[in-house]
């Protein structure tokens, strides 16, 4: 549900349940007890309430958005598909 | 705006006064509208403006009023002395007028150090000079202790009409733009960290400060090219804006890309689940510009020193009436209303 | 701002839209919901519906924590400022849900004890710093907030903090979406799962969605690339006849769940034999309460509760607004008694909740008030 922003974890406070997050150049401060295995700075995680929740995997984003892109791709290539087809009523209709 | 009721009936409904009441927003609109215009300002015709117009012979004047409460009083980039200053100042400078002078009421709870309310009227002078305008009169009063969050400051201002100018929501047309002098957000979101409830740090400071050289240079370079100015203050550029709708009552489309928001005021907003547009500003103004004027009208915010983040925002369109929109770059719009109550953080 | 503007991109949006259309039988209609409340909102926020074909139609469901709240549990909380003398403490969302006679904010008005906090860290900081009061903390959320709840208890607990205690509201996301399955008036092809309770829960729970009542179930994210994202990956299903749950928000969400979470929720609490929720009445098993050995930090166990329960004015259609078999407009009250600024019911509220996203989002675009 409900509102968990990506920020990223700057330092950790002694003790290992406390960390900064930095979300735009803001800071604040998070519990981190729900990451295992335990968080280092530099992670992204998702932060809820105060907690951080999870974390952000950059690799799976990229690849997630590089998905994104080639739908275009995809259509691009069925529409140059299209173009080839004799004798056909599809042929010079909108993809 | 629609025109206002019979004298002296109130149609103001709520069975008591609440904080949503002063946010500036929705619920505040009601309370003056409803109650105080009816028995007060009854003959009244037209939009309510912040400033009232006056005439002595051949002279223009300006008159308006304000009343200062903020929590904390002092705050990264400023303090309620200021805000009690650069805001009446900024009223007269956005209703077109030169400020010549305030006078200042002081309500000071029972109890407060010294020093304090010494800080606020070194403050206060020098907010006034900085803004070119004389501190001239005043009261001062005590009540007890638990009443007045330490101090409360009233500044009533007068000034000049400047005659290049005239304002007015009636002259605002489609395809008219609308322009702001900068960033956005910064004042609200200071003074909520400031408070301390919550465990935020971000390097922003309020934007206080008089925006009188930005509307005079929008009045020197475009004239009347210039329709209509505000400053967004209680309830956020989305509360001016709508009420400037209302008053029109044409549409405004916002390009959400194209405000200016610092990136801690945004990342601030985000971590709280709060709208940049529904932050209070103390130092900006909103201008609506003809088309064909906004290029210069841009060019001349952008050459008064503070002004580098000047921007066009967004036009006025026909419709949908009375109404605020938002453009996403991809397309996809929004309608934008005016505050409700005091913007609350959300966590759903 | 990282992983949130990449996902806003608007070439890529035209071109997830654009796959929409492609994929879509112009002979069907879709009816697809999405479950939880943060989804609803994103829709109404980045106007979504505008970039979507006709054909399909988004269906919001009962996932607004706020929404579901029955009126007299606001009062029940607030009794115990009035009774007790308590501080109440509770998150930004709380503060405007009217209760029978006023909302927290109302009654914070009247110079009742009422703080807003933003983490329930927050209200055990208040309980430390405040020896001589009783801190009660407010407690809603589902699954994704339970947690920080759970870990907040414990520390109460270990630290031995005897003026706090929680007011549990919490409740769980799969009985809500069996009562929505089972409900006869509903005809669903799909889920947009929920995005942020499934980093606790993991992608597991929706298999008996995907299984036993043979519909798609892709969790998704919240920014406007996760969401048309899933709506494709939901109708490549639809085509190709498959119903299973997929993971589009995998980049945060983890499949097996959050074990330290799910831990610090069996740890903490139990599951209620059944709770009332508007609209959709009494489930069982779907709301939490503490462990009897969290009976000292439990405000139920701790404070004689007056047992307040509200119905809500005949008119108000909350309950099917909250089933998706109403759309928030075709309440009788909507934007008449029913505003943002004077709500009658928590849907109204919650920015969440439909009808408010509707409200703000669009219903004020269609120029029909004149408020």
């Amino acid at each position: 549900m409900c509102l968990a922003i990506p920020g990223q974890i700057v330092e950790l406070a002694p003790g290992g349940h406390l960390a900064t997050v930095e979300v735009s150049k803001v800071r604040r401060t998070i519990n981190v007890d729900l990451l295992e295995p335990p968080a280092a700075p530099g992670e992204w995680v998702l932060i809820h309430v105060g907690f951080a929740m999870s974390r952000i995997s950059a690799d799976e984003a990229t690849e997630q958005l590089r998905l994104l892109a080639m739908l275009g791709e995809d259509a691009q290539a069925m529409a140059e598909l299209d173009g080839y087809r004799f004798g056909d009523d599809t042929r010079g209709k909108p993809s | 705006m629609a025109t206002l009721t019979v004298p002296g009936t109130s149609t103001f409904r709520d069975a008591q006064i609440d904080m949503a009441h002063g946010a500036g927003g929705k619920a505040s609109r009601r309370l003056v509208e409803g109650l105080i215009v009816p028995h007060l300002m009854a003959d009244a015709v037209g939009p309510l403006n912040d400033a009232a117009y006056l005439s002595m012979g051949d002279a223009g004047l300006a008159l308006t009023t304000d009343s200062f409460v903020v929590r904390p009083l002092r705050f990264p980039g400023g303090s309620i002395g200021d805000l009690a200053v650069n805001g009446t100042v900024n009223d007269l400078a956005v209703a077109g007028a030169a400020p010549l002078a305030l006078l200042c009421s002081l309500i000071v709870e029972a109890g407060t150090p010294t020093e304090i309310l010494r800080a606020e009227v070194a403050a206060m002078g020098a907010a006034a000079r900085r803004a070119g305008v004389r501190i001239v009169g005043g009261d001062t009063k005590v009540v007890e202790h638990g009443k007045a969050d330490g101090l409360y400051i009233t500044t009533t201002g007068i000034g000049r009409r400047d005659s290049r100018a005239t304002l007015s929501a009636g002259s605002v047309r489609p395809g008219d733009r609308i322009l702001v002098t900068g960033c956005i957000g910064d004042h609200g979101i200071t003074v909520l960290l400031a408070r301390g409830d919550i465990d935020l740090a971000a390097s922003l400071k309020s934007d206080t400060r008089s925006v009188y050289p930005f509307a005079n240079a929008l009045i020197e370079a475009v004239g009347s090219s210039l329709r209509w100015m505000r400053d967004p203050t209680r309830g956020g550029l989305a509360t001016t804006l709508n009420e400037l709708a209302r008053d029109c009552e044409l549409g405004i489309t916002l390009e959400e890309e194209a405000v200016p928001v610092r990136d801690e005021v945004r990342g601030a907003c985000e971590l709280l689940g709060l709208d940049p547009l529904h932050i209070a500003n103390e130092g900006q103004l909103v201008a609506i510009v003809s088309a064909d004027a906004t290029e210069e009208a841009l060019a001349a915010l952008r050459r008064v020193p503070g002004g580098e983040s000047a921007a066009i925002v967004g036009r006025v369109d026909a419709s949908p009436p009375r109404t605020v929109v938002a453009v996403a770059s991809y397309g996809g719009t929004r309608v934008v209303d005016m505050l409700v109550g005091d913007p609350l953080p959300r966590i759903c | 701002m990282k992983f949130v503007d990449e996902f806003r991109d608007p070439r890529l949006i035209k071109q997830a839209s654009d796959e929409i259309r492609r994929l879509v039988d112009p002979s069907r209609h879709y009816r697809i919901m999405e479950v939880c409340g943060g989804h609803t909102h994103a829709i109404y926020r980045f106007a979504l519906a505008d970039l979507l074909p006709a054909n399909i139609e988004l269906v919001h469901g009962p996932g607004c924590p706020v929404c579901v709240l029955p009126m007299g549990r606001i009062d029940e909380g607030l009794s115990l400022v009035e009774r007790h003398h308590v501080i109440f403490t509770t998150f930004g969302d709380v503060m405007r849900v009217p209760g029978r006679h006023g909302s927290p904010l109302e009654h914070q008005a009247r110079g009742a004890q009422i703080r807003m906090v933003y983490s329930p860290l927050d209200a055990l900081r208040l309980a430390q710093e405040h020896p001589d009061r009783q801190i009660v903390f407010f407690a809603i959320g589902f699954e994704t907030t339970a947690p920080s709840t759970a870990l907040t208890l414990r520390r109460a607990r270990e630290l031995a903090i005897g003026n706090f205690s929680v007011f549990s509201n919490h409740v769980t996301i799969v009985p809500a979406i069996r009562a929505i399955l089972d409900s006869p008036d509903m005809r669903l092809d799909a889920f947009i799962g929920p995005g942020h309770v499934s980093t606790v829960i993991g992608a597991r729970p929706y298999g008996f969605i995907a299984h036993d009542h043979r519909k798609p179930v892709v969790i998704a994210g919240f920014e406007p690339l996760d969401l048309l994202q899933s709506i494709v990956m939901i109708l490549r299903q639809l085509r190709d006849g498959r119903s299973e749950v997929e993971n589009q928000y995998n980049r945060t969400v983890p499949w097996d769940g959050n074990l330290p979470a799910l831990r610090a929720l069996a740890d903490v609490f139990e599951l209620r034999p059944y709770f009332e929720w508007r609209g959709l009445g009494f489930i069982s098993q779907s709301a939490l309460k503490l462990r009897p050995e969290y009976a000292m930090w439990d405000a139920e166990a701790r404070f004689e509760m007056p047992g307040i329960a509200v119905t809500d004015p005949k008119a108000a259609q909350c309950g099917e607004v909250l089933k998706g078999v109403l759309k928030p407009h075709q309440c009788k009250l909507f934007a008449r008694e029913c505003t943002p600024e004077l709500p009658v019911g928590a849907l109204m509220v919650s920015s969440e909740g439909a009808c408010a996203a509707y409200f703000n989002y669009v219903h004020r675009r269609a120029g029909a008030a004149a408020s």
